[in-house]
This record gives structure tokens, sequence and C-alpha cells, in this order.
């Protein structure tokens, strides 16, 4: 039995899909709403209990090296698990999705997959973990099959993500064949300098591809678009910070000391490019959804600083490199499943995601446009908010390992995040709108539930920071 | 330490924001008497703490009060005053006190003053930026400070583009956060660079600024560093160049937003200034010195020229600030004893008399529905209070005896003439010029014939805004006849600081 505890919360998850899967056939079509309710609360319930009994000790390697037990992993499957009851939510109250239990069950085949994907210590294990992960978002962000939109959406995610995955799979394929093992935790200083350099490339094609950095982020805009909102949220921050897992544990793992030096500067352009190019493309969106795509690249450029303040020189890493990168995706999961539920709970009453169509909001609603402010603020890096401590601990991890250079390059770009931020608070609190100021915006309850607890999240986050930065550590330092 | 009074006088404006936010928004009155009561108390026990560093003769930081918040990257959160910042507090204070009173809007339709448009979220949008401003005048931990600055920064885009003046409020209130926000990053950075450096030296990581101060940066290190952190702060503070933002946000901004903005914000630049720039990297300060002069005593004249040339009231005012905080910054540039305590006068000096000359724009702008001064006049009769305020705040701004204003400034410009005797003569300048516009304003608004169409529709004061006036008039006028109020307490932070600059 206790072989089996490192993998609890994936095993509970299972459970959790089976049962909608059985429960779904024997309730009426209407009914089926109350899925939602048992998806998240299952979700909840597996976080609770994972706690509970589920907890990792010394970091282990289990299941003949498959998996790594640890609290880095876990840290991040608790996020995900977090992150995929409050989408269950929002999906409750979305036509055409809400009454389909393949919908649950599909967020739940992606969420056993990112469980999987923050443990692996196998090259085979991840890729089966990224494909797991991938296969069902790419049926749920075309789950509309009657608009186009989320047909394209789902359509474009999936050749790019095929494509993506086949260039990281023929790097895996080149790890293994050059070293003669799949296990990262035995790929450490095995690899010599040149050949990393171009497996590195075709790793950072499928990761890339993940997180959405530049050049390979080209789907996010067009499938966050048209995927319906929750799918979007939750593509944009769960399934982002799954593939930093990844990219986090391989790179430290497998490939430390010299060839860090190498990826800490690959990582460090590229987060670079992508947080300018994220920026700049976000400033001229009319659609919320695509500034929200644009400004999710750009927060993969965030991360990325994180990433690459890891290298501190050839002898050491930085552990605060990899704290500042879970503190950071952390607060981004709360954060960003606030804004696109704010966005879908507006979206279902008023039916566009246009940033001119939020005219008037504050006095149509005061209590969503607050929860705007909130979002908006705390991804533009404003205390009290956790987008406000997340940024200044990116910035002191790159600035302690020298990174003075890409600190400086964080911030320019966080102001031009501010400038876009506001445009949006700008039309929420300042633009009026005669004709809808004055219907009524319901909001229902799983929405009202979910975004009230992301909103004081995100704030309990920005206040009382130590508890939450110390969870981040404790993982960071199982790496070391 | 008992009573923790500088974190309640700190989160007293949050916990009413959140408070405010909570009512409903018809309880218009009741929102209004909320937001007065927590003004109220929040004056109260910041005047407490004043007095008591005064009347106690305390030097140093006091009140200090601290919280772990971090420890494993020494962040905590450590409140304390000293001579420097105390009166900062109860400028603050004063401010908040005030500007709820003439926000209060008497719903009237047929003279609608102070707020009449969601006053809860106004109120509570007020707090917050008050909330921000109290704690960087309190902080001691350098994260905290700028936690506490950014709070005091975003509030203000929403105050000025909601409740703003139609006309240019949303271009002014994008330059003015996006001006501030790359000014307090730029500073940032190079707190941060200076988190790691002092680490490295001394073993212990930490944000608290006292140990900081005893950190002893290289003079390579400060020199590279003192620039970046100093002019970021200073942006707020409205130094030549960088006070482009500012008149713009004076006249867009409601009026209580300008008393804040133009009475303490501004002073949270030049303090942060002081406080990070100065205090922590004190050689960087007499390297540079020479720049900050220069900026400064630009500033100071060209200020006082464009306010001359301006007919919009509040214009004036604004490009008055520049120059004022100016002579600020140029006390501050002299790094000996008269300036700096000059510098630390006039910030309060200055925010209680722009604070009365944006109250009182504010009030005959309600009436008039103008501010250019060609198409005003007569206010004196119809306006008493007004008048008889915005003289003693002209007064003061010319540097008057008797009024804390010559406290201030006659220390900055012994201070200037010790270390560079022509500066002090270019800067002197712009007395004169401040003297010809403010009684340029002061003939053409409150004396003269009332121009035909306004006469019968300016209404009187409300007691609430006579009140303000009387108030913000009692601190500048007390100041300036016991100038033992303040300058011995002001001397105590100088003293410190003179302490870190070796003594120069």
């Amino acid at each position: 039995m206790n072989s089996l505890i490192p993998i609890l919360p994936e095993i509970l998850i299972l459970v959790l899909g089976l049962l909608i899967l059985i429960l779904e056939p024997f309730r009426k079509a209407d009914e089926r709403r109350g899925l939602g309710w048992l998806t998240a609360g299952g979700l909840l319930l597996t976080i609770v209990l994972s706690l509970l009994f589920g907890r990792p000790g010394q970091p282990v390697s289990v299941f003949g090296g498959m998996l790594r037990f640890d609290w880095l992993g876990f840290f991040f499957k608790m996020l995900f698990l977090f992150g995929g009851a409050a989408t269950a939510l929002f999906l409750m109250d979305m036509k055409e999705i809400n009454r389909r239990g393949e919908a649950y069950v599909l967020l739940l085949a992606s969420l056993l997959g990112m469980n999987l994907m923050a443990a692996s210590a196998n090259l085979v294990m991840l890729y089966l973990a990224i494909e797991t992960t991938s296969i069902p978002l790419y049926v749920l962000a075309g789950f509309l099959r009657t608009d186009d939109k989320s047909t394209e959406a789902g359509f474009k995610y999936l050749l790019f993500g095929a494509l993506a995955s086949a260039v990281m799979l023929y790097g895996f394929s080149l790890l293994y064949g050059f070293t003669g093992t799949a296990d990262i935790y035995a790929l450490k200083n095995i690899l010599p300098q040149g050949l990393f350099l171009g497996v590195v490339f075709l790793l950072l094609v499928g990761l890339g591809f993940k997180v959405s950095i530049v050049p390979f982020h080209f789907w996010a805009p067009d499938v966050y678009e048209g995927a319906p909102t929750p799918v979007a949220g939750f593509l944009s921050t769960v399934s982002k910070a799954a593939g930093f897992a990844v990219i986090v544990r391989l790179f430290v793992i497998a490939f430390p000391g010299v060839l860090a030096a190498d990826w800490s500067l690959i990582l460090a352009v590229l987060a670079a490019v992508t947080m300018t190019l994220g920026n700049l493309l976000a400033i001229p969106q009319k659609n919320f959804k695509r500034m929200l795509a644009y400004s999710s690249i750009a927060h993969a450029g965030y991360t990325l600083i994180g990433v690459a303040a890891i290298y501190a020189s050839e002898a050491s890493l930085s552990d605060l490199g990899v704290t500042s990168v879970a503190f950071y995706l952390l607060v981004y999961i709360v954060t960003n499943l606030l804004a696109f539920g704010l966005a879908a709970a507006f979206a279902r009453v008023a039916g566009s995601d246009d940033i001119p169509a939020y005219n008037g909001l504050s006095r149509r609603h005061p209590w969503l446009a607050l929860g705007f402010l909130t979002a908006m603020l705390s991804l533009a890096g404003m205390p009290p908010f956790g987008g406000f401590v997340a940024k200044v601990l990116v910035f002191a991890a790159a600035v302690k390992v020298g990174l003075v250079w890409l600190a400086v390059v964080g911030i320019l770009n966080s102001i031009v995040g501010v400038y876009y931020y506001l445009i949006v608070i700008k039309h929420i609190y300042l633009y009026r709108d005669e004709a809808t100021e004055n219907t009524p915006l319901p909001i229902t309850r799983p929405y009202a539930l979910a975004l009230t607890v992301l909103a004081l999240g995100v704030i309990l986050l920005g206040t009382v920071f130590a508890p939450w930065f110390n969870l981040a550590a404790a993982g960071a330092l199982t790496l070391f | 330490m008992n009573f923790p009074v500088l974190s309640v006088i700190v989160f007293t404006p949050m916990v009413a924001a959140a408070l405010i936010l909570l009512l409903p928004a018809e309880k218009r009155n009741e929102i209004r008497a909320l937001a007065l009561t927590a003004a109220a108390f929040a004056l109260i026990l910041s005047a407490w703490v004043y007095v008591q560093y005064l009347v106690n003769g305390m030097t140093g930081y006091q009140f200090v009060e601290k919280y772990d918040w971090l420890p494993a990257l020494g962040i905590s959160l450590i409140f304390g005053v000293d001579g420097i910042s105390a009166p900062l507090v109860l400028l603050t204070g004063i401010v908040m006190f005030t500007g709820v009173l003439i926000s209060w809007g008497i719903d009237d339709p047929h003279a609608p003053t102070g707020i009449q448009d969601r006053p809860r979220e106004f109120f509570a949008f007020l707090f917050i930026l008050a909330s921000g401003v109290f704690g960087v005048f309190a902080s001691l931990d350098l994260f905290m400070l700028f936690f506490f600055y950014e709070i005091a920064v975003f509030p203000m885009y929403l105050l000025i583009v909601i409740w703003g003046w139609v006309k240019t409020r949303e271009y002014a209130a994008m330059k003015l956060t996006l001006y501030l926000f790359i000014g307090s990053v730029v500073a940032l950075v190079g707190a941060l660079v200076m988190y790691w450096t002092a680490g490295q030296t001394t073993g212990v990581y930490t944000f608290d600024m006292r140990a900081l101060e005893a950190a002893n940066f290289s003079q390579a290190f400060q020199n590279a560093w003192f620039l970046p952190v100093f002019f970021g702060f200073a942006v707020l503070g409205g130094i030549w160049p960088f006070h482009n933002w500012s008149p713009d946000g004076h006249v867009a901004a409601p009026t209580a937003v300008s008393m804040f903005h133009a009475g303490v914000l501004m002073k949270l630049g030049a303090f942060a200034a002081l406080r990070v720039g100065v205090m922590l990297l004190p050689q960087g300060a007499q390297h540079w010195s020479w720049l900050i002069m220069t900026c400064a005593a630009v500033a100071v004249v060209y200020g006082a020229f464009i306010a001359f040339v301006q007919t919009d009231l509040k214009y004036m005012i604004g490009f008055s600030s520049v120059s004022h905080m100016g002579l600020v910054m140029l006390g501050v540039s002299t790094l000996n004893n008269n300036g700096l305590l000059g510098a630390g006068v006039q910030m309060f000096s200055h925010g209680i008399m722009t604070a009365l000359f944006f109250a009182v724009t504010g009030m005959i702008y309600d009436r008039a529905h103008t501010r250019e001064v060609p198409e005003l006049g007569g206010m004196g009769k119809v306006l008493p209070y007004a008048s008889i305020g915005f003289i003693i705040g002209g007064l003061v701004s010319m540097g008057m005896p008797g009024f804390s204003g010559f406290v201030a400034e006659f220390p900055i410009f012994m201070g200037v003439w010790s270390k560079q005797w022509l500066v002090a003569v270019v800067a002197s300048v712009s007395i004169v010029i401040t003297a010809a516009y403010i009684m340029r304003i002061i003939r053409g608004v409150f004396f003269g014939e009332m121009p035909e169409k306004l006469q019968g529709h300016i209404s009187p004061l409300t007691a609430l805004d006579k009140i303000a006036i009387v108030t913000l008039c009692l601190f500048m006028v007390g100041i300036g006849v016991f100038p033992a109020m303040m300058t011995p307490m002001v001397q105590t932070g100088v003293q410190h600081i003179l302490s870190l600059l070796g003594g120069a």
C-alpha cells in the first residue's frame, strides 16, 4: 500500500473521473450541471487527502525511477488540482459544456497528465505525461463544435502541439541515443557540451510550445480567443505551470554545471524576447482574451527570468531561482484564473469579450469591476496583490546571480504591462455605456464562489506571502 | 512600545477603505461620515506621535515596531519615525482630514460641490492611497517601503481618471502613472542590488534600512547606483527634468486628490530619495551633489517662470509646486546642516500650503466653473475665508517672515550659499517671481470687479470648507511664529543624516 502513496493524487483523480463517467448516464441531461460541483469538490477533497496522507518526505525515486516523489512535484500537483477545481466551477455555467460529462472527464484526464509531468523522472514517462495532458486539451479547446472559432482553436492547437511534441520527442531520442539512459537523474554530467546545444533546441521547441515562449507562441492568441473561456484560462495557467515544472526539473537535474551556463544564457535571451514581444503585441489588442493571451506570453517571459537565474556559477545553482519560479507560477495561476473567470462570467451574460464591452461595468456590477481591478493590478505587478511580490522575487533572483540586465529588461517590460492593463481598467471604471449600464449582470453561484476565493487569494498572496514563499522554497531545495 | 501606534495609523485608512466598500452605495452620508471619522482618527494619532516626539525631545528612530514578514529573505515589517518623517506623518494626517472635508459634497442640485459621483469608490481609493503614503513615511524596511510606495501610486490613476477634469484626465492619469511607475521600478533594481551587495559583505541579508545604513558600500558602487535610486524616487518629487507629469496631474485631478498629490505625494518622492538615496548611499550623494543641485536650481527658477505665465490657476500652482519642490531638492543637495534642515521643514510647509491652494482653487472652480484668472475677480467679498486663506498661503509661498515658508526657505538659502553662492543667487530669483505671480493671482481672483456673469452665482463656503481652511492656516502661521514647534525635531533627523555623511 505504501508504495502507492506517491501517486495518491493521481489515483484519486482517476477514481473521480471514473465516478463521473459512471454517474453521467444515470442523470438527466439538465441535471448534469451538478457534475461540476462533484469535480470541483472531488479535486478539493483530493488536495485535502493528499496533504493529510500523501506528503513526501526525503526525495525518492519510485516505480523503477519513473517518478520522483518530492516537495517540488507535490507543490505543483496541489497547484494544478486547485486550478482544476476553479476551472471546473467556471465550466459549470458555460453553455454546451456544462451538461456534458466528457468535459469534466477530459479536464481530469489532463490534470492527471500534468500531475505526472510534475513528478516525471524519466524521459519516456515525461513524454507520456505530456501527451496525456495535451490530447484532452486539444479536445477541450475545440469542444464547441458549432462554433467556428472554437473548432479552429482546437484544430490549430492540435497541429501545433503535435508538431512541437514530435520535435521534442526527437530531442528525447537523441538524448537517449547519446547517453544510453532515459533516466533524468542519470543524465547528469554525461552529455558533451556540443551535443547539448543541439538537443536543447529540440527540447525547447516542445516545452516552449507548452509554456508559449517566443518563437513558439503563435498558437496562443488564436486558441485562447476561440476556446471556451474557462478552457483558455486552464491552458494559460495550469498547463503552462506544468510546462515550467518540467523545464525546471529537467534542466536543473539533467544539465547542471557547464551546461547550465549555456541554457541559462539561452533562456535569458528567450526571456527578454518573450517578455518584450508579448507585452508589445498586447497593447493593440481589442479582445480581452487575446490581450490576456499576449499578456500570458509576457508572463512566461517573466517566469523564464527566474529559470535563467537558477544558474549562479558552474559550481553552484541558485535555489532562489527555483523558488521564485514556483512562487511566480502560484501567483500567476491564481491571478490569471481570476482574470479568465471574470471574462467568462461577464461574457456569459453580455456575450462579448471585447474590451469596449466592459464600458460602464463599474456601475453595472461594482464587485465584478473590483475583481477586474484586482486581477489587472496583480498582473501589472502592483501591491498589495500577489503579482508585486512575485515580480520582485523573480527580479531579486536575477540580480542575485548577476543578471542585472535581465532584471532591467523585465522592469521596462512591466511598465509596458501597466499601460495595457490600465486601459482595461479605464474601460471598466471611466467609460460609460448608457444602454447596458442599468441592466443586471447576474453572477451564478459557482462563479461567485470561485471568483471570491481567487480574488481573496490574490490579496493573500500579496500580503501574507511568507508561508507560500516557504512552501515554494521547501520545494526548490529538493532539487539541490 | 506597548501600543503599536504607527501600524494603527498606517492600517486605519486601509481598514476604513474596506469598510466603506462594504457599505451600500446609496448611503452616501454614512460613507462620508465613516471616511471623516477614520481621517480624524488617523490625524489624532499622527498628531499624538508628533507631539510625543517633540515634547519628549526624542532622537533617532522612535515608536519602532518590528514584525518578521519573510525571515528567509530578511523582509520585516518595521515601522518607526525619526525627526524628518514624524512631521510628514502629521502632514499626511492633516491633508487626509482636510481632503475628506473638502470632498464631502453637498447634494444640492444648484451648487454641487465636492465629490458627487460614486463617493464610496472615491473615498475607498483615496484611503488606500493614504495608507500607502503613511506606510512609506513610517517604513524602515526597504522592501516594505517599495510595497507602500506602489500602493500610493496606483490609486492615483483611478482617482484622476474617474473623478478628474474631463478635458485632460485620461492623458494626465496615464502619463503620471507611467512616470511614477518607471521611477519606482528603476529605484527597485537599485534597491535589490544594494540588498545583495550588502548581504555579501556583511553576511546578513536584510532589507532593514537601519542595517543597510551601516553596510559601507564601496565608493564605486555608490557612484554607480546613486543616480538610478535617487532619481527614480525624485521623479515623484517633481525634480527637473522629470517634472513633466506633475502639473498635468495636478490640473486633471479632483480637488482632494490634487491636495494629496501636491501636498503629500511629492513629499513621498523627496523623502524616499532622501531616505534611500542619500542615507543609504551617502558617498554617492556627495559625488553627485553637483548634479542634483543643478537640476534642483533649474527646477526652482524654471518652475517659477512657467508658473508666472500661466493663466489657469491650477497650472500656476502646479508649476509653483515644481519650483518649491526644487527648493527641497536644493536643500538636500547641499548635504549640510542648514540645507537639510530647511528641506525637512519645507516639505511640511509646502505640503500644507499647496494643499490649501488646491483646496481654495477647488472651491472657486466648483462655484465659478472656470479657473482662468482673467475670467475671475472679486471673490474676496463673497468668499472671505477662501481669500484670507489664499493670502496666507501666498505669504508662505513667498517666504514671508512669520510664516512657515520663511522658516524653511531661509536655512535652505543659507545652506546653498555656503556650498555654492552662485546657485543661491540664481535660485533667489525665484522668490521675486513667486511674489509676482502670487500677487497677480490675489489681485485678479480675489479683488477687483467680479465679472457680470459670475455675479449672484457664487454660493458661500460650507462650514466644512471653512474648517479645512482654518486648520491648514493654523499650521502655517503656527510654525512661522513658533519655529520651535518643528525645527528641533527636524534637526535631530538631520544630525543622523550628517553622521551618515561622515560629519560633512
